[in-house]
């Protein structure tokens, strides 16, 4: 029964010492610990909420690198098309020049062929003219001998001219 | 737990075969002693188990550590009375040369109880527990004035030595027990629960050590951690915490009356249970460990010895175990409580 029943000196003491411990322990342990405790719980939290920003703005200027990647591909996709247009019409043209000049020599060559021709022709023709003459002079000389003759001759030369 | 107690479950049955030899020893034994008309027997017959045990988990004005004529530290008695006013001598005063017990200058001892001429007087001696209470208080400052410095000279770096011992236990008391038994408001609170739950944890583990006085086992020490927490508790309890138990809401009328004295009852039973809970869980842990070291000089064997040494040994582990328990059980339910106390109903 002793056992149960409390000392009424050691209830006066525990609770002097127990409160005195309380505030004694508040004062030189607890506040420190749950101080260091708690900032030191901000510190690695702040380190890590920078760690996230910092991989968020990584991840940002990847992004943007590859937006500006991606753009200096198109341009030098889209220059190179141009360009490649760009000659293709310098092609085109210098064939479409080239033809022309061609056309150009070919028709000039065709315009003095033609001059040339009817040069030739009125050659061919003047001769012919002379040839004409020199045949009717024979003629005239040879009409002279006898009208029978003169008729063959003529027909001669005729049948010649037709053949010509 | 689980993992501790499937291990015992297997170790028991080798217990019990070596309980069995040791009593059949003892039978051998005991019927040689009888024929022999042994002075062992006579022994056996004057050792009372229960003063033993009694004496070791209660209070005392001196600290017996063993037998012989160092054996026994006398602690100073300090008495008031209105008679004589406040005096103080040493406890050796009551004691004669063979141990007996003496009256002293009119004082006389009984029982642990100090009477002056016949009447009781207000004893504040520096008792066995009072003794371990100041041995507990010192060893709490000291220890953590130096965990408080390692926060000093490590700050912004790695915890070191002893602060990295209980700086996991200060983080699991702060985030298992308190923040979510009492909610955001925990701080005010925080530095009487942790001296709570360590100074429980000390002293269940002062009082294992062998010859320690039996410090949170002794139901003066629980009690008035109980009153402490009643104080705090309602102290701060709110408007809605009385409002809970004076004029219980969401129950019809005629139970509200039935309600009422039972919740009054509660407020009274919360701080009686927690006193009892811890007074009992450490008395019979110490009850327990001394009674099978008492079978060995009850059966006067050393083989009833060898066996209850090794499941002493395997209580004292237990024990260790309990010392834990009882220390955030305390704590849990203060917590509980204040918890309680401070809660916003708003879902009502």
């Amino acid at each position: 029964m002793e056992l149960l029943t409390p000392g009424t000196g050691l209830i006066i003491w525990q609770l002097i010492v127990f409160v005195a411990l309380v505030f004694l322990l508040s004062k030189l342990a607890w506040k420190p610990i749950i101080n260091s405790l708690k900032e030191r719980e901000d510190s690695i939290q702040n380190a890590l909420n920078t760690a996230e920003r910092a991989r968020a703005e990584m991840a940002q200027l990847k992004s943007d690198n590859e937006k500006l990647l991606k753009e200096a591909r198109e341009e030098r996709d889209k220059m190179l098309k141009e360009a490649r247009e760009v000659a293709n019409r310098m092609k085109d043209e210098a064939q479409t020049d080239a033809k022309k000049a061609a056309d150009k020599i070919l028709a000039e060559a065709r315009a003095a062929i033609n001059v040339e021709k009817e040069a030739a022709m009125r050659d061919v023709k003047a001769q012919v003219a002379l040839f004409s003459l020199e045949v009717a002079e024979k003629l005239m000389k040879k009409n002279l001998t006898s009208d029978k003759e003169q008729k063959t001759l003529v027909e001669g030369y005729i049948k010649d001219l037709k053949l010509n | 737990m689980s993992l501790f107690s499937s291990k015992f479950s297997k170790i028991l049955p080798f217990f019990i075969a070596l309980f069995f030899v040791g009593v059949s020893a003892f039978g051998q034994e005991h019927d040689s002693h009888v024929n022999a008309d042994s002075t062992v027997e006579n022994h056996a017959e004057s050792f009372n188990a229960s003063e033993v045990i009694l004496h070791h988990v209660m209070d005392d004005h001196i600290w017996h550590f063993f037998d012989g004529h160092y054996g026994t530290l006398y602690l100073p008695v300090i008495v008031h009375s209105s008679e004589r006013g406040l005096e103080v001598f040493s406890s050796r005063n009551f004691y004669d040369e063979h141990h007996n017990v003496v009256a002293y200058n009119g004082y006389t001892l009984e029982h642990n109880h100090i009477y002056l001429n016949g009447d009781s007087v207000l004893d504040l001696s520096i008792t066995k527990n009072v003794a371990m209470l100041l041995i507990n208080a010192v060893i709490l400052v000291l220890v953590f004035m130096a965990v408080a410095k390692g926060y000093k000279k490590n700050s912004g770096k790695a915890p070191k030595g002893i602060q990295s011992f209980f700086e996991p236990i200060i983080i699991f008391v702060r985030d298992e027990v308190v923040k979510p038994n009492i909610g955001h408001h925990y701080e005010k609170y925080f530095p009487y629960l942790l001296t709570l739950f360590f100074f429980i944890l000390f002293g269940n583990l002062l009082g294992l050590l062998p010859g320690a006085g039996n410090l949170t086992g002794n139901i003066a020490v629980t009690m008035v951690l109980a009153f402490l927490t009643f104080i705090i508790t309602n102290v701060s309890g709110n408007k809605a915490y009385w409002g809970h138990i004076f004029w219980t809401p969401g129950v019809p009328l005629p139970l509200r009356l039935v309600i009422l004295p039972v919740e009054i009852i509660g407020i009274f039973t919360k701080p009686i249970s927690l006193t009892i809970r811890l007074f009992v869980a450490i008395t019979a842990g110490h009850i327990v460990l001394l009674a099978l070291i008492c079978l060995t000089f009850i059966f006067g064997s050393i083989w009833v010895g060898a066996g209850s040494s090794i499941i002493v040994l395997f209580i004292s582990l237990i024990e260790l175990l309990v010392a834990g328990i009882q220390a955030y059980v305390f704590t849990l339910f203060t917590s509980l409580y204040i918890g309680m106390a401070i809660a916003d109903h708003d879902h009502h």
